[in-house]
């Protein structure tokens, strides 16, 4: 690993000031980490977010569950406010890799680091989340911009995420058996007004898979999708799973979902 | 006093491992010490046209930069194939030269080409980026199946083709096949795997500039062979001048059995530095460089009756041994895997044909059962298919094909002195309620899931030795163990071993013989391991020989101890020595009933002088002193044997497998400690369900390795398994006083056919390869659905 500065600021005012575009933010360094002492990235500036105590908490409103950033994927998952408001989220915060990923791994490193494999922002997704930043609120779809991009910009420092609590919702995920993120992870929630089936794994990107979605929108039930086709066409072939493969998942958990809900 | 062996006594080692005390290469820091970094290959296969270290050696901090220019200049020696194998038509092996530093050419990615050292790790890794080398691409050679057609990547090496090797009688066998109602055939991969030790390797190296003495702290399985190795082929210092320790190691599995690069490379710099030096490896080099294991391609048939008796068995194989031979490279896969192919059944003609070839990827070399779970894999799948083929069940095949008597005259070279293998698959049966499986496959056809049952019966020669049989094979040392026992004065022991600790529990298990045999407290001794200034002289531990082996040349000395024992004692309490009887501890003469303990009589022997009425203990004609040491070289192999059950569930829509039953019933002969032999089958089983449906090696067609880290190599985890049910039978092996097998590698060698055996029964009999990856098995059971729908 290159050596760097490590700075440790309390609020998140002096965490953007520091940033520049050779930092990068340090939540729960497990991507982060691994990177630098594989030497696929180097930092000037490593700025430790964890001591900025308003980014960390559960806040469970109305109508949405706010998560701040640095809350880890422990906590949400044995969150008893998230368990009763939305039992979903804190079952997929749970299947997060593993015992030791979720003790450090935050809910703002996950969303910002956005790998296509992640179970994050399929949540966000389906939710209607909005990200909250020291900048602005995004909205979820405008948020996941490409296979580890988003639309934040440099310095721009996610606070919290937003989640709509939804009538009902379910998360199913085929693990990678080696890294045990998501080969495939459908994330299936149903609002008042529509129903959002998004996937995450499947492509570069998080999406949601509108004809599921359509479908369960005018029908909520394992019939509206029983004969309905998932296209490989667009979704990733790699050692670990072919197109082909992925597809057959993709519509076999928005069915386990469906169901479990 | 109650026997130890047989008993489960709780491991010494685990106080120092369980509160974080183990004192592991990666500890050990010794002052003014420099870090070394490795330049890597990053082709799998290339012209190494110029190394330009000049930027490098002004980088801040870089003590030093060495490539294989100066090694070569050194006339330091490479790494050896420690066993000469011959081609069929009688010509030698073709071994390439492998230099510890590559100096012309680069053979996979990883091999290493120079080495920086510097005052921080930091520094010594700066230093490695820049030092440039000028590569020439050439065009990789990476499939097996391909090797013999591709350009030679080694000059000399014809074909790419180290040897053609055969055993047995084609002639016989052909006579055989014609002979058959029906032929079985099968086309298997043994997929390549990487040995994945919980500790990666590591050396540190402290020079002596006034003894020129070169003390070697490494991860080996083998320290007194390292320092042979490195003496006698490297060149790197005299055996006197070297003293090579292994202290704790965390796991081997055959891949650090080898002396590697990187300690003869920082051995030889550390004298010409001189500076200490230090080397761990990251992960991605333990993946990329680490010995790998298996990798085979192989054609087998087995000729058969219809009632099901076997006839005739051929295999051809080309063995895969990467881009060099190591020392059990050439010997893994001939006789470590041919003599094992025919299994636990008599087959009156049978023949093993090997082609060993070189690739462009990482060297491979013994893993945990080395040859014999590729032989074991071979034969399995062949009987499972007969049975399937002739309608016969799968146990009462292998029933009617086992040997009865015993000593047991294998087809091909072994003379298995011990077994009852009928008794071994009844209780197997029983344990695994085989009768009631067809119930349980309706209630997971019930469920939408489909189930399979398979079996797999083994045998394996290991406690490699005896020295006569190797070294008659091609190795190139004997392989006999030594043992020193030293009764301290003040009534401790100290067991000096050969055998090398990396997992196996040598503290506590060697503890509970040489306890038994001298009839003293297991706290009282110390078993002393890894440490070339330490002891006689050892071959180490791989092939499941510590205890077959290491472990009855302690009993020997221990033998030898008492027996000096008792002419102390009979002249102390004034007897004859046939007077003397030794029980418990205590040497008693019979008559008067007086007695000595060990203890006293020991201390006596460290007193050999006169004073007042005091008359010196030590016989004529002995000497002072209570140490003795024996040198152990069994009469012939062990052969532990056994069958084992297992039950998949595969749900068809995702493919996943899941194990749900694993019975395994073993034959180890006597067994020292129930709870630790345990542990060597659960680990065993685990490494073998890894194989069959997790563990995937694989390269790119350019020789890069895909599968270099944990993200994307999958490791078997506690929950992709049930809870083991294992059972023993025992039949006692002859040709050691304890009457012990080897139990090391069995559960490695006999669970991936097991596995595969209840998947593919699941399957409806479609044969898959390993590692059975749920995709693989998904498209398997759609192709099973449409079979289904067009037979219907
Ligand atoms: C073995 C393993 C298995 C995993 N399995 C899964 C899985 O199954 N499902 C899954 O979803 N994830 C999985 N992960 C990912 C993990 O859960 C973490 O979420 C992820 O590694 C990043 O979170 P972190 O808090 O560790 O972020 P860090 O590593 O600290 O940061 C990651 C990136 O995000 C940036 N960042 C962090 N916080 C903020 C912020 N508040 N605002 C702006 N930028 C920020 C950093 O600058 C950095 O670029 C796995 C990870 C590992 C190592």
């Amino acid at each position: 690993m290159k050596s760097f500065n490590y700075h440790a600021p309390k609020d998140v005012k002096d965490a953007s000031k520091l940033a520049s575009s050779s930092s990068a933010f340090l939540a729960g360094g497990m991507t982060t980490i691994p990177s630098m002492k594989l030497g696929l990235a180097s930092y000037k500036d490593v700025i430790d977010i964890k001591n900025i105590k308003k980014l960390s908490g559960i806040k469970v409103s109305g109508k949405t569950v706010t998560v701040g950033a640095t809350t880890k994927h422990v906590e949400v998952a044995e969150s008893k406010d998230v368990k009763k408001a939305i039992p979903a989220l804190a079952k997929l915060a749970g299947n997060i890799g593993d015992a030791q990923v979720r003790n450090r791994g935050t809910i703002g490193g996950s969303i910002s680091n956005n790998d296509p494999s992640a179970c994050y922002p399929s949540a966000c997704m389906a939710l209607n989340a909005v990200i909250h930043t020291n900048k602005r609120k995004i909205e979820a779809e405008k948020f996941f911009t490409g296979m580890f991009e988003t639309a934040l910009k440099s310095g721009e420092l996610v606070e919290a995420v937003e989640f709509e609590i939804p009538e009902k919702a379910d998360y199913q995920k085929h693990p990678n058996p080696a890294s045990r993120y998501a080969i495939i992870g459908v994330f299936v929630a149903k609002h008042k007004k529509d129903v959002n089936v998004a996937v995450t794994g499947a492509k570069s990107c998080v999406y949601i898979d509108k004809d599921l979605s359509k479908k369960l929108s005018s029908n909520f039930s394992l019939s509206a999708i029983e004969g309905a086709e998932v296209k490989s066409s667009g979704m990733n072939s790699d050692m670990h799973a072919s197109a082909e493969y992925r597809a057959n998942l993709v519509s076999l958990y928005a069915k386990k979902a469906v169901e479990a809900c | 006093m109650a026997s130890l062996v047989g008993s489960r006594v709780e491991r010494k080692e685990d106080t120092r491992f369980l509160q974080g005390k183990g004192r592991y290469t990666a500890d050990i820091n010794i002052a003014n010490q420099t870090y070394a970094v490795f330049v890597r290959s990053p082709h799998a296969r290339a012209k190494i046209k110029s190394v330009d270290t000049s930027k490098a050696l002004k980088s801040s901090g870089v003590v030093g930069v060495l490539t294989g220019k100066e090694i070569a200049e050194d006339k330091i020696g490479g790494l050896i194939a420690g066993w000469a194998i011959r081609s069929e038509d009688g010509s030698e092996m073709k071994v390439p030269a492998n230099p510890p530093l590559a100096k012309d050419v680069a053979n996979f990615v990883g091999e290493p080409i120079a080495v920086v050292f510097a005052e921080t790790l930091d520094e010594a890794k700066e230093g490695a980026e820049k030092v440039k080398v000028d590569y020439k691409v050439l065009k990789a050679v990476v499939d097996p199946a391909e090797a013999m057609k591709s350009d030679a990547i080694h000059d000399g090496v014809d074909k790419n083709l180290c040897y053609d090797w055969l055993l047995g009688d084609r002639k016989a066998v052909d006579e055989a096949f014609a002979k058959a109602d029906k032929v079985i055939k099968v086309d298997l991969i043994n997929n390549r795997l990487v040995p994945n030790a919980m500790e990666p390797r590591a050396c540190v190296v402290d020079y002596n500039t006034a003894s020129e003495e070169i003390t070697l702290y490494t991860t080996s399985q083998n320290p007194h062979l390292s320092r042979l190795v490195m003496s006698a082929f490297g060149g790197v210092a005299p055996e006197n001048k070297l003293r090579v320790v292994a202290p704790d190691v965390g796991g081997g599995f055959g891949s650090k059995i080898n002396v590697y690069n990187e300690e003869i490379v920082c051995s030889w710099a550390s004298k010409k530095i001189e500076r200490p030096i230090k080397w761990v490896a990251e992960r991605t080099e333990s993946f990329l460089t680490d010995t790998h294991g298996r990798d085979h391609v192989t054609h087998a048939e087995l000729a058969v009756t219809n009632d099901g008796k076997f006839l005739g068995f051929k295999n051809e194989t080309i063995a895969n041994l990467g881009a060099y031979a190591r020392v059990f490279g050439t010997v893994t896969p001939t006789y470590l895997f041919g003599p094992c192919a025919t299994g636990v059944y008599v087959i009156p003609a049978a023949y093993s044909n090997v082609k060993a070839v070189y690739t462009n990827t990482a060297p491979v070399d013994a893993y945990r059962g080395a040859g014999r779970p590729e032989a074991t894999y071979t034969i399995e799948r062949l009987v499972e298919k007969a049975a399937m083929e002739l309608g016969m069940d799968k146990t009462e095949i292998r029933m009617k094909n086992f040997p009865t008597q015993f000593p047991f005259k294998q087809t091909l070279v072994h003379t298995v002195d011990s077994g009852d293998y009928v008794a071994g698959l009844e209780k197997a049966k029983q344990m695994a309620d085989y009768a009631g499986f067809e119930a349980r496959r309706k209630k997971s056809e019930a469920n939408g899931k489909l189930r399979g049952i398979g079996v797999s019966s083994y045998f394996e020669a290991c406690g490699i030795a005896p020295s006569a049989a190797v070294m008659s094979l091609g190795c190139g040392v004997g392989l006999w163990e030594s043992a020193e026992v030293r009764f301290n004065p003040t009534g401790q022991i100290s067991v000096f071993t050969g055998a090398h600790s990396h997992g196996q529990s040598h503290d506590t298990t060697f503890a509970q013989i040489a306890a038994d045999e001298l009839g003293v407290p297991m706290e009282n001794i110390d078993v002393v391991h890894g440490d070339t200034d330490k002891g006689t002289f050892g071959m180490g531990t791989y092939g499941s020989r510590s205890l077959t082996v290491g472990g009855i040349a302690i009993v020997n000395a221990c033998k030898k101890i008492v027996a000096k024992g008792k002419r102390v004692a009979a002249k102390m309490l004034e007897v004859n020595e046939d007077e003397i009887e030794f029980k418990d501890g205590e040497f008693v003469a019979l008559k008067s009933n007086k007695k000595k303990t060990i203890g006293e009589v020991a201390f006596a022997c460290y007193l050999p002088g006169q004073r007042d009425e005091m008359k010196s203990p030590i016989p004529e004609g002995d000497e002072p002193g209570l140490i003795e040491s024996s040198f152990f070289d069994p009469a012939n192999f062990s052969f532990p044997a056994g069958s084992h059950i297992c039950e998949v569930e595969i749900d068809p829509d995702t493919g996943n497998v899941k194990v749900e039953k694993y019975t395994a019933v073993d034959d180890f002969g006597r067994i020292v400690n129930p709870m630790i032999v345990e542990g060597q089958v659960h680990g065993g089983i685990a490494q073998g369900i890894g194989q069959a449906l997790h563990e995937n090696t694989q390269y790119d067609e350019t020789g890069q390795l895909m599968t270099a880290s944990y993200m994307d190599y999958t490791m078997p985890r506690a929950d992709n398994f049930p809870e083991f049910n294992l059972g023993f039978t025992c039949t006692h092996a002859t040709s050691n006083p304890l009457g012990v097998k080897g139990c090391g590698e069995a559960g490695a060698i006999a669970s991936p056919p097991t596995v595969m055996n209840a998947v593919i029964d699941a399957l409806g009999g479609q044969e898959i390869s390993m590692p059975a990856t749920a995709e693989k098995v998904w498209k398997a059971c759609k192709a099973m659905k449409k079979s289904n729908a067009k037979a219907a």
